[in-house]
């Protein structure tokens, strides 16, 4: 393991490192000592049941849970008890949660657009249409005056989407974005994170679409009871001795 | 002097005085007490513990007392530790106290409504807390308020007549000092009625169209 003072202004592609990672809640034991880099352009995957401690995980590297110990880097900047000034680091890190959170008193547009005015201080004209930019890359220009209300579950997480690509995060932060939603849509967002992948955007992406994340992932890290047990290339998941719990959570999964 | 006369030519003016009083305690009471209600909530969701217990006592205080004994303490009380605030101030202040315990408990009970994804969502994109609390939660927490302060906003129009007990000569004050001095109860009494029923007339309609103006299409 690197150390954190030799790893101060160096640009080696890590966009994100994770180290040591550790969260109880009392007794129950969510994160034992997790730790992975993600470097730029990559597309990590984690699988695993439910109450493994996936979307904890998330939420300990943007610090929107507080981890026990451990330490986060982002493009090699330790952001673990970095304090008030957290909320400048999370604008790099774009999240998307499994039930959208859109804000649901504003158009799609204008819930694009209210970080930037906010956060980034941008001009109106100027957030308007980055926040237009955003929903024509996500394919919902012509949604963009809808309410959260009148929007499918699958056009809502596309604009959330948006909202999140709108902050030009370092990386992108998915929560079993897809598992609120019917067959149908799932494949709507699926298509728009698979763009983002091929044109280089850093992914972590929690999810339990196999065939999906095995289609892009570059890495498949497989986690049960709050640690990672296989992680590899997902070619090799079919054949490989260092799946056989994979493969066996797969085959239930999909029973 | 025959009835219509009495009405246009002494009645109705001196009622109309009366209104005016009545009309410039609800203007000030109810954007100060709706204001403070919401300061007072904000302080009660999210503020550190003794603010928060702060917001508690402000509303078990002014919620808990009665508003008949909360003017007379402004009115008769005060000037005994030698704060005179006299009739206007005293029942201003009251009304204010009064009003935006009420507002705090519809407004509190509407931020804690809004789902916590919402926060979340907004400290995601980098929003400091304030800045979610701000632009994310009170604008909803608001939509969900608007009945609750409304009524509170009809009533506070209602118990405007309480005034006249420290001596304000509003509406209702005008009125008993006009029915006594003409022996016209039932007259003058169902004229102020008429003055009242407008003003809420007018106010709910106003809601009606504020309600629709907010409401969220396709929201339930």
């Amino acid at each position: 393991m690197v150390q954190s003072s030799d790893m101060k202004n160096i640009d080696n592609g890590c966009i994100l490192r994770v180290e040591n990672l550790c969260k109880s809640y009392k007794d129950l034991h969510v994160l034992k000592s997790i730790s992975f880099d993600v470097y730029k352009g990559e597309a990590k995957v984690f699988i695993g049941s439910s109450g493994t401690g996936k979307s904890t995980l998330l939420r300990c590297i943007n610090q929107l849970t507080i981890p026990d110990s451990g330490h986060v880097y982002l493009n090699n900047q330790e952001i673990t008890h970095a304090g008030s000034k957290m909320s400048h680091y999370r604008q790099k890190m774009g999240m998307v949660f499994q039930n959208f959170n859109l804000f649901d008193h504003l158009t799609a547009v204008r819930n694009v657009e209210l970080a930037l005015l906010k956060v980034l201080k941008m001009s109106k004209s100027e957030a308007r249409e980055k926040a237009m930019f955003e929903l024509e890359r996500v394919g919902l220009v012509e949604r963009a005056d809808f309410y959260p209300a009148q929007l499918s579950g699958g056009q809502a997480q596309r604009v959330s989407i948006a909202r999140a690509l709108a902050m030009d995060p370092d990386i992108m932060l998915f929560d079993e974005p897809t598992s609120a939603l019917d067959p149908e849509l799932k494949r709507e967002v699926m298509e728009v994170m698979r763009k983002l992948a091929a044109d280089g955007m850093t992914m972590l992406i929690v999810t339990h679409e196999m065939h999906f994340a095995t289609s892009f992932a570059s890495e498949i890290l497989f986690m049960e009871n709050g640690e990672i047990i296989e992680r590899g290339n997902p070619a090799d998941i079919p054949t490989s001795p260092s799946f056989e719990r994979t493969r066996a959570f797969i085959g239930s999964y999909e029973e | 002097m025959d009835d219509i006369t009495f009405l246009v030519n002494i009645l109705l003016p001196a009622l109309w005085r009366g209104f005016l009083v009545t009309l410039q305690l609800i203007v000030l009471t109810a954007p100060f007490g709706f204001l403070l209600g919401l300061a007072v909530a904000v302080a009660h969701v999210y503020g550190a513990r003794p603010v928060r217990i702060l917001a508690k006592l402000y509303v078990i205080f002014f919620r808990g007392c009665p508003l008949l004994l909360l003017l007379f303490i402004l009115y008769f009380g005060l000037p005994s530790v030698g704060i005179v605030l006299g009739s206007f101030y005293s029942a201003l202040f009251g009304f204010i106290l009064c009003n935006s315990a009420y507002n705090s408990e519809y407004l509190r009970g509407a931020l804690q409504s809004i789902k916590g994804g919402q926060m979340t969502a907004a400290k995601a994109l980098g929003m400091t807390k304030a800045q979610a609390v701000l632009y994310v939660v009170i604008p909803q927490a608001l939509r969900k308020a608007l009945p609750g302060v409304s009524n509170e906003f009809i009533y506070l129009i209602k118990y405007s007549s309480l005034a006249y007990v420290v001596a304000l000569i509003e509406l209702t004050g005008t009125a008993k000092i006009m029915a006594s001095r003409y022996f016209l109860y039932f007259e003058t009494f169902a004229a102020v009625g008429v003055f009242y029923l407008v003003l809420v007339t007018i106010a709910t309609f106003a809601i009606h169209k504020l309600e629709k103006k907010y409401a969220i299409p396709g929201a339930q």
